[in-house]
């Protein structure tokens, strides 16, 4: 209990921080948002009308601390771009797909990735692991929005397997949408395949040579049980970890290969809203990242008290 | 980060090539097909679309746009791609026909007074906007009144006195002074008052196509409206504009079918769309130059600007990066406006390093000097007409650089603030010919180059002013002519437009103005 009030606490006070940077950030940055949306039909009533409108003309404390009121209420403001659209609209929308998107490349990279490692660390030094290991290889070294170009030509414009640029919205047909997703889930998926892969086979090699492995040998276990029981649990602790980066770096991804395969997800809109100074939307996305590589981060945390007793003791 | 994207672009576009020529050797059947491919191969044409049979009423189309839209109330859209899209959803008293003349709308006739300062419409008979009710004298002055507000002071408007409903057909547009260009502005949007609360959420217009629903970041989805005062058009029942980012994503959403027009292709993008497209050819309608800040020390000097001008290989620039197929231009005006549009500014100058060698001497920069050419980092090709710039300008002594910024800070910095030496952008200008040159009066607001020409302020001023068309031509003529020979800036291309439309359409007309047309697209059989 004192733990998780602990965590919560952290949470808070890292949201905090990252809102004051960011909105500090953007406003140290050039590029102000009205110019940028007037561009060159900027006279100075319609830039001070917008700046006005934006509520831009307000001191910079002044501004933060209205948007924390309505933040604490779940209320974001309204976006620069689409005037009279709340902000916690179009992120919800896309928040969506973005994490339909993640949950679909973690589910195919912990089915293919987990099986692969043990396969590669018992077969060690058999055509199998050299297999393997070329294939991690060369995958890790391919960048997913260029995995997405490969499997957009040839499984959509040769097979035609998938419509390119034929995206639905999960609120439209969740199944099209899904049915559309694979490939880019398996684009974000395959170069994070191949470091989990190389990852749990190091640690399971690294763990069997170690004293408490002969010991169970010279108790009579056979080498599946030892493998299992013993040597899988203690291999897994820096794998853990290891996934839980490689979530946050799926939202990473996620935002190149939504631009290679037009899916609208959060990746896009940040991307328009940086550009465009659209703030409301930018401050909104990164606190719900931060939120999502915190919880993540939680949930890490408390994984490691089941498989590790070390941590729980402490 | 950019460098190193289009080089795993190169590598793909060879892997591709290597694909599709192994595809070729590999057996004789499969060249035939390749060589019937080679015969329906597209074909590039001018202005309009060839392909043959009959219109078909009915049909939904897909336009790709490369950038999303700024605001769906017309009176507050500024990116000409929103213009574009709205075009066809939204109608003034008057509007553009494809040669750029104006033609009635949602007025049936109009008529000018002797003077240029009474501007008197007579509302079509019948007009309705798309929730049925009909267009009354009270939205129109509404209309006129709320966009010349929002247009703020400095706009054409600040010289319209008011807006008079004569009776309930008959609105009267009067001027504080003559202005016989004033026609270009009642372009604007005529919008039901009615619908306040909604203009940016729920728009409606007197248009073609009514609005059904927009996607932010993702898609405008419009319907043909039944009741449009034209009963021919449109054709389509469907238009959907969907957002595509990326140029390159574009190009593969054309092939797989998704998309059925798209604007703005490279020569190289072109090559790729080897079949079930034609490929017209326009011009983006804008005049792309190297402006220069005439308060810049060197650029004070004229023939320091002249030097510029010989120094500038305008048909290199055009050549890598339209395949030569951009219009050169020697002033700011586009060759769309052929009435009032100067061509003998064309050959003004024509590239002599030896002679800007020699003008910079004589303006005492025997060895140069260096320059910062600052460029907005929003549209690829100014960046590639950059480089080929500082290249030129190393021939004559000049030691260029080229900074990158942000669309956003660019606004801020050059175009509003002055701060900069050179830069290179297009610039774009509405249907009255006077709008492409108010960039150049000396006290003008948007003489962000700091330009100052007592003749050209005169001529400038005496051609909006005069209501003899033969003189306002002439005059016009005059100012474009001044600009060149003074080497304002160095101005470069109205570039090429390349459009791919899907081969069963037929009817996709350019404008010399900003505006995507669907009404007359329709299907043949």
């Amino acid at each position: 209990m004192k733990y998780m009030l602990k965590k919560i606490t952290t949470l808070i006070i890292t949201l905090l921080l990252v809102s004051v940077v960011t909105f500090v950030a953007f406003s140290v940055i050039p590029g102000d948002p009205a110019l940028a949306k007037l561009g060159t039909y900027a006279t100075p009533e319609r830039v001070e009308a917008l700046r006005e409108e934006m509520g831009l003309n307000k001191s910079l404390p002044e501004r933060y601390i209205d948007w924390l009121q309505g933040a604490v209420h779940g209320d974001f403001g309204e976006s620069y771009q689409y005037a009279g659209v709340p902000v916690s609209e179009l992120i919800n929308q896309r928040l969506q797909v973005t994490a339909i998107l993640a949950v679909m490349s973690f589910i195919i990279i912990l089915v293919i990735a987990i099986p692969m490692g043990i396969v590669s660390a018992r077969k060690e030094g058999t055509w199998i692991d050299v297999f393997i290991n070329l294939f991690t290889q060369v995958t890790m070294a391919i960048p997913a929005f260029f995995l997405g170009m490969v499997l957009t030509y040839f499984f959509g414009l040769t097979l035609k397997f998938f419509q390119p640029g034929k995206f639905v919205m999960p609120q439209e047909n969740l199944g099209a949408c899904i049915r559309y997703l694979i490939f880019p889930a398996v684009a974000i998926a395959i170069p994070k395949i191949a470091m989990v892969v190389k990852f749990l086979r190091n640690s399971v090699l690294s763990e069997v040579k170690k004293d408490y492995v002969r010991t169970a040998y010279s108790k009579g276990n056979r080498t599946k049980k030892v493998l299992y029981i013993h040597v899988f649990q203690n291999a897994l602790i820096p794998v853990i970890t290891f996934i839980a980066m490689v979530a946050a770096e799926i939202l990473a991804g996620s935002i190149v290969v939504e631009q290679v395969f037009s899916v609208t997800g959060m990746g896009r809109l940040l991307v328009t809203a940086i550009s465009n100074r659209d703030y409301p939307i930018v401050q909104a996305v990164v606190l719900y990242i931060t939120v999502i590589v915190i919880v993540i981060n939680f949930i890490v945390d408390i994984l490691y008290q089941f498989v590790d007793p070390r941590v729980r003791t402490e | 980060m950019k460098k190193r994207t289009n080089k795993i672009l190169l590598s793909v576009m060879t892997l591709v090539v290597t694909a599709a020529l192994c595809a070729c050797g590999g057996g004789k059947g499969d060249e035939s097909s390749a060589e019937s491919k080679n015969s329906s191969e597209t074909t590039t044409t001018e202005a309009e679309s060839t392909a043959e049979g009959t219109a078909v009423k009915g049909g939904e189309v897909t336009v790709g746009i490369a950038q999303d839209l700024d605001s769906l109330d017309p009176h507050k859209m500024v990116y000409a791609g929103t213009k574009e899209v709205l075009f066809n959803v939204f109608e003034g008293l008057v509007k553009p026909d494809k040669s750029g003349d104006l033609v009635p709308a949602v007025a049936s006739e109009y008529e000018v007074s002797e003077d240029a300062k009474v501007y008197t419409f007579t509302l079509r008979d019948g007009i309705t906007f798309h929730d049925g009710s009909a267009v009354t004298a009270e939205d129109v002055k509404y209309s006129i009144e709320r966009y010349a507000e929002i247009q703020g002071e400095g706009s054409a408007f600040s010289i319209m006195d008011s807006v008079e409903i004569v009776d309930e057909k008959t609105v009267k547009v009067n001027l504080t002074e003559g202005n016989s260009e004033f026609l270009a502005n009642l372009t604007l949007a005529i919008l039901p008052q009615s619908n306040e609360a909604n203009f940016e959420t729920q728009p409606i217009g007197t248009g073609p196509f009514k609005f059904v629903s927009f996607t932010p970041g993702q898609s405008l989805v419009v319907e043909a409206y039944e009741g449009y005062w034209n009963p021919e058009l449109p054709y389509l029942d469907k238009v959907t504009f969907k957002i595509v980012a990326d140029t390159d994503t574009a190009v593969t959403e054309l092939q797989a079918g998704t998309l059925d027009v798209w604007q703005y292709l490279t020569d190289d993008q072109v090559a790729t769309l080897t079949s079930g497209f034609n490929i017209l050819q326009g011009n983006v309608n804008y005049v792309q130059a190297l402006f220069l800040n005439n308060s810049f020390e060197p650029f004070q000097d004229v023939r320091v600007r002249q030097a510029m001008n010989y120094a500038v290989d305008k048909d290199q620039i055009n050549e890598m990066l339209f395949g030569g197929k951009s219009h050169i231009i020697g002033t700011n005006m586009i060759p769309a406006f052929s009435k009032y549009y100067n061509e003998e500014t064309e050959t003004v100058y024509t590239r002599d390093v030896e002679k800007a060698k020699e003008l910079l001497a004589e303006a005492g920069y025997p060895d140069g000097f260096d320059l910062v050419i600052r460029v907005p980092d929003n549209y690829k090709p100014h960046e590639s007409t950059a480089e080929i710039i500082v290249e030129n300008l190393k021939e004559v002594g000049i030691n260029a650089t080229i900074e990158l910024m942000e669309f956003s800070s660019w606004v801020e910095k050059v175009y509003s603030g002055r701060e900069f030496e050179a830069t290179i952008v297009a610039v774009d200008g509405t249907l009255s010919p006077g709008s492409w040159l108010e960039k150049n009066p000396s006290d003008g607001p948007k003489n962000f180059t700091n330009y100052n020409n007592a003749e050209f302020d005169e001529t400038y001023k005496a051609a909006l002013a005069t209501v003899d068309d033969e003189e306002k031509v002439e005059l016009y003529k005059k100012c474009q002519m001044i600009l060149a020979e003074d080497a304002a800036s160095v101005y470069i291309q109205d570039a090429a437009n390349l459009v791919a439309v899907n081969e069963k359409l037929d009817g996709y007309v350019f404008y010399p103005c900003a505006a995507q047309d669907m009404s007359g697209v329709h299907f043949v059989e």
